[in-house]
Order: C-alpha cells, then structure tokens, then sequence
C-alpha cells in the first residue's frame, strides 16, 4: 500500500489507454456523432424553444447562458459512462482487464489508463462541441478555447468517480442508480439550465460542496462569459482536489475487487 | 536452475483451502502438466505462478524470483493461455497481438513482424485482418497461444489449452507445443485430456483437493499404478461368480469388471475356458486408470 498504490502506476497505463483510444477510433464515425448533434438539439429546444419564453437570464440571453453548460454534461456524461458501463464491459464480460494483467502490467495501470482514457474522451468531446457553439454565435472565440484545457481536470474527475462505481458495482444493471440518482439530478439542479443563485443559500452551498457538475459548470461558464471571480479559483480547486481523492479511491477499490 | 519451485504452496479462499500446501519443481525445456478433476486446484496454481494471485503461505519463485516481489520482471518473461478465451474483440487478429505486445512494451515494428510471423506459425494468416468475433473455436484458441508468443516466452503457461476442439484442431496445437519445447520453451498446462497429457507431458502431477497425489512420467505411472493391461468383461453375477472362484483379483465399474494384470493372454484364456465369457477386450493400461484409480469415480461439480 506504498504511496496509496501510485508507487504500482508504470508507464504501461499509456498502453491501456492506446487501446482504448485505438477502440474509439475504429468506430470514430459512430463516435463522432454526439459531441455535434447534442449541442444542436439542447440548443434548438432549450436555447431557443424554451428561451423564447425566458429572454434573458442575468442580462444574457438564454442560449448563451446554456451553452458552457452543454460542454460541462457532455464532459460529465463522457466519461463517467465511459468508466461505468463501458469499463464494466470490458472488466467484466469481455475479460480485457484479465488479459493485461497476465502481462507485466499491474492492476494500478489498468486503473490509470481507463481514467486517462475516459477524461481523453471528454476531452475530445468537449473539442468537438466548441465548432458548434462557435456557430450557433453562443460562445465566443478565441477564450472559450480555455474550455478544452479544463476538461481535463473535469473528466479526470468524472472518470474516477465512474470507476470507484465500477469497482463496487455488483453487476452492469446494479450501474444504473448513480446514473440515475447521481449523474440525473446533477444534471438538472448544478446551475445547468437556470443560475444556481436563484436556490436558496443552504442549497447553494450544499451544491458548490458536493455536486462534481455544479463546479465544472461554474468554471465553464466564467470562461465563455470571461468573468474570473474567487469562487471560480474554489472551483477549479475543488474539481482537481476531489478528482485526485476519487483516483486514489478508485485504485484501492479496484485492487480490492481484482486482486484474487 | 529450476523455472518454477514452489514449496509448501498454499492458498486458501476464506474457508476453502484451494492448494494445500504442494511441493513442485518444473524444469527448464520439459513440458509439465497438471491433472486433475475440476475444483482441484490447477488454475489457481496457474495463476500464482503468473503472479495475478498471490499465496496464502509457501514459497514460490520463477526464473528464481519470488512471485510476490517480482511480479513484472516474472510476467516479462512468460506467455499465459488462460482457460476462457479473453481476446479483444474490438479488433482484427493482427491488432490483438499487436496491441497485446505494446503491454510489454516492445517496438511498433518488431511487434508488427512478430504478429505475422505468429500468425503464419499458428496458420492463421489468411484471417490476418478480419474481426476476431467471426473467427471458429480452434481459430481463437491458436489466437490466444500466438499471443502469449509475442514477447517470445521463456515459459509458457497452458490451461486446458485445448478444451473444445475438434481433432484436427488439437493435433495442430499439440503440435505447435511440442514445436515450442524443441526451441527451449518450458510448458506448463493443465488438462482434463488425459491423452493429451500422455502423449504431451514429460512429466505431470494428478492433483485432487488441492494436494498433489502423485507425481512422474505418464509411462512410470501407468506403470506403477495401473499395471500394463486391463482386461475388462461384462459385470454380470455369473462372470462376478466364476471370477470370485478362480481367485482373480478385479474391481467393478458400474456394469463392467476390470482386472488389472501384466499376463493378460492368461488371465483372457483362464477367463474363456472356465467362465465361458463373452464380450472380454483387452487394452494397454492408460493414464485415465491411473486418474480414476486415484481420484475416485464420484462427480465433481
């Protein structure tokens, strides 16, 4: 238990993530498909069906107020799935976990290159999403750029939190309660679609303290709106801080439940 | 040098005692093999000795390395075929030996032309490039086993290696092995084949409730625990009668007699003249006597 298991990490873990990545790009044209289209449709009756309604929140016209929003839930949703159901999948049913270990990699970089991986996929996401927010005129260039950088921090996060389930989780169906009891409600109540101010003080606090969303999205949104306060210093604290607890919590638990 | 030693091996499971404290030694060039029914303790030994479980209590070293302390160093250097096929099956054959070798970490390039030497080696370089999933049973299996070639094994690590074939398959593999251990590669497998084993095997152990019964080469054990034929007769009461006179020795299988006897002609015409039996077969003693003999008729689930 040296060092909480890092001593256990090699430059293997890049081999895993590889053949992760190797994996996506195979596919890449299947891929490709949500990081354009989702943003499009939440735009399209969200940013513009439900905004007609709205106007303007704090001055800023609903679909922009949206928008780093959607590149937070795309970051989110990437890799926590990514690490959860896929990882599951590839632990479970296909034995891919099983096949690397019986080489010179440990568990440790297996773990580590399934984190690295699912943050590279938000992080690809988030890069896909940027074009088209930059079209739809709701973002602007070139500081949103600075939401690329960030969602690597932010998918680390979600990565490692997805594999702590993983870990735990006593079969693939048994995944979807932090799908469905987490990662939902996060999406609807983390300042996403109306400003988190508008909740009462506790509420506020309770979100900025423990929901993983409420932060990214904090940070996103400073960006596209170019708008630093101390809070967003918190909040990119909070995001690296909680994402490298989880890492070492999901190392532990996954030599826990793979080591025999 | 020996490649595995392992001294009073031990893993226990909460309660289960899996491997109760064995004693082997697998020397360099042989192939060794692991018999024994199922729940005996061979895949667990398998797996301690590639290091992905570790022991309760003993000692165990490969290429002279503690397994506990060495693991990376040990697993560089060996080849694993693991009993359930756990191929990629996101990719092409080609792929899955060439993203298995960037594991061990070895070159693009040498990994490329080691992949299509391997495929050529296991004769599958007509399936080169087609999804792993469309391959047959036999075409997986000789997959994996080129796998576990690519970082050019000192020792290869078998279990039921050919569990699901057809024949034709199982000679081409036994083949292959036998290939292996002319180059210098030490095998070790485990089987349920017990003519696979006979005609593998330099040496083998016949496991059963984690401890090791016996140990040798398939033709001393035979030899010493089943005689060199058996001479086998329906086990109706007149044959059991006449046999029960005449003094013979026998045991019964359900509804068969078998006597064990190295004077088979003997014993067939003592059979036939004072027994007047039919149906009487003689045929040379094989491991699976010896398996049966010591490890009981009963199911294992």
């Amino acid at each position: 238990m040296a060092y909480f298991g890092l001593s256990e990490i090699s430059r293997g873990s890049i081999a895993v993530w590889r053949r992760n990545m190797d994996a996506f790009m195979k596919t890449y044209q299947v891929n490709f498909i949500p990081p354009f289209v989702e943003p499009v449709l939440y735009l399209l009756a969200l940013g513009y069906g439900v905004g007609a309604l709205i106007q303007e929140v704090d001055g800023i016209s609903y679909p922009v107020f949206i928008a780093p929003a959607l590149v937070s839930i795309s970051v989110m949703y990437s890799s926590f799935f990514e690490c959860t159901y896929s990882s599951y999948v590839r632990m479970y049913y296909q034995k891919t976990f099983d096949a690397m270990i019986a080489t010179p990699l440990s568990i440790e970089d297996v773990i580590t290159g399934e984190i690295l991986w699912g943050a590279t996929r938000s992080t690809i996401y988030a890069t896909l999403m940027i074009p088209v927010l930059f079209l739809f005129g709701v973002i602007d260039m070139p500081t949103s750029l600075l939401l690329i950088p960030f969602a690597i921090p932010a998918g680390l996060l979600f990565a490692a939190i997805g594999i702590c389930f993983t870990a735990i989780t006593p079969g693939i169906d048994a995944l979807n309660y932090p799908a469905f009891l987490f990662i939902t409600p996060m999406f609807l109540f983390s300042g996403t679609f109306f400003p988190i101010s508008i909740l009462p003080q506790t509420l506020q606090y309770f979100a900025f303290g423990f929901l993983p969303l409420a932060n990214v999205v904090s940070v996103n949104r400073a960006i596209t709106f170019g708008e630093f306060s101390p809070l967003i210093l918190y909040n990119i604290l909070w995001v690296i801080g909680v994402g490298a607890l989880f890492f070492l919590i999901a190392l532990k638990l996954m030599k826990r439940r793979l080591t025999v | 040098m020996d490649v595995i030693s392992a001294t009073a091996l031990r893993k226990r499971f909460g309660n289960l005692v899996a491997v109760d404290g064995i004693n082997f030694s697998v020397y360099e060039g042989e192939i060794f093999g692991f018999l024994g029914p199922n729940g005996a303790g061979k895949t667990t030994v398998m797996k301690m000795v590639h290091c992905v479980s570790r022991r309760t209590s003993g000692d165990l070293f490969v290429f002279g390395m503690d397994a506990e302390s060495h693991p990376r160093e040990i697993k560089q250097r060996l080849g694993v075929v693991p009993q359930e096929n756990n191929h990629d099956p996101d990719f092409s054959a080609f792929m899955n030996l060439t993203v298995y070798a960037r594991y061990f970490g070895i070159q693009k390039r040498l990994a490329e032309e080691r992949a299509d030497e391997l495929l050529d080696f296991m004769q599958l370089s007509e399936k080169r490039d087609v999804p792993v999933e469309t391959l047959s049973g036999g075409m997986k299996r000789r997959l994996i086993i080129a796998r576990a070639l690519m970082n050019n094994p000192e020792l290869l690590i078998l279990d039921e290696p050919t569990i699901g074939l057809d024949p034709q398959a199982r000679h081409l593999i036994w083949e292959k092995l036998r290939h292996l251990r002319s180059t210098g590669c030490t095998l070790v497998m485990t089987t349920h084949y017990l003519d696979e084993a006979a005609r593998l095997c330099d040496r083998l152990v016949i496991m059963d409730q984690g401890k090791i019964l016996v140990e040798g080469s398939p033709k001393e054990l035979v030899r010493e625990h089943a005689g060199t034929d058996i001479v086998e007769a329906n086990a109706t009461p007149d044959v059991i009668a006449c046999l029960e006179t005449a003094g013979v020795v026998f045991e019964t299988f359900g509804d068969i007699i078998q006597v064990q006897t190295g004077t088979p002609q003997k014993i067939v015409s003592a059979l036939m003249e004072s027994c007047r039996l039919e149906n009487v077969t003689v045929r040379r003693a094989t491991l699976e006597d010896v398996f049966l003999k010591l490890t009981g008729r009963t199911l294992r689930e």
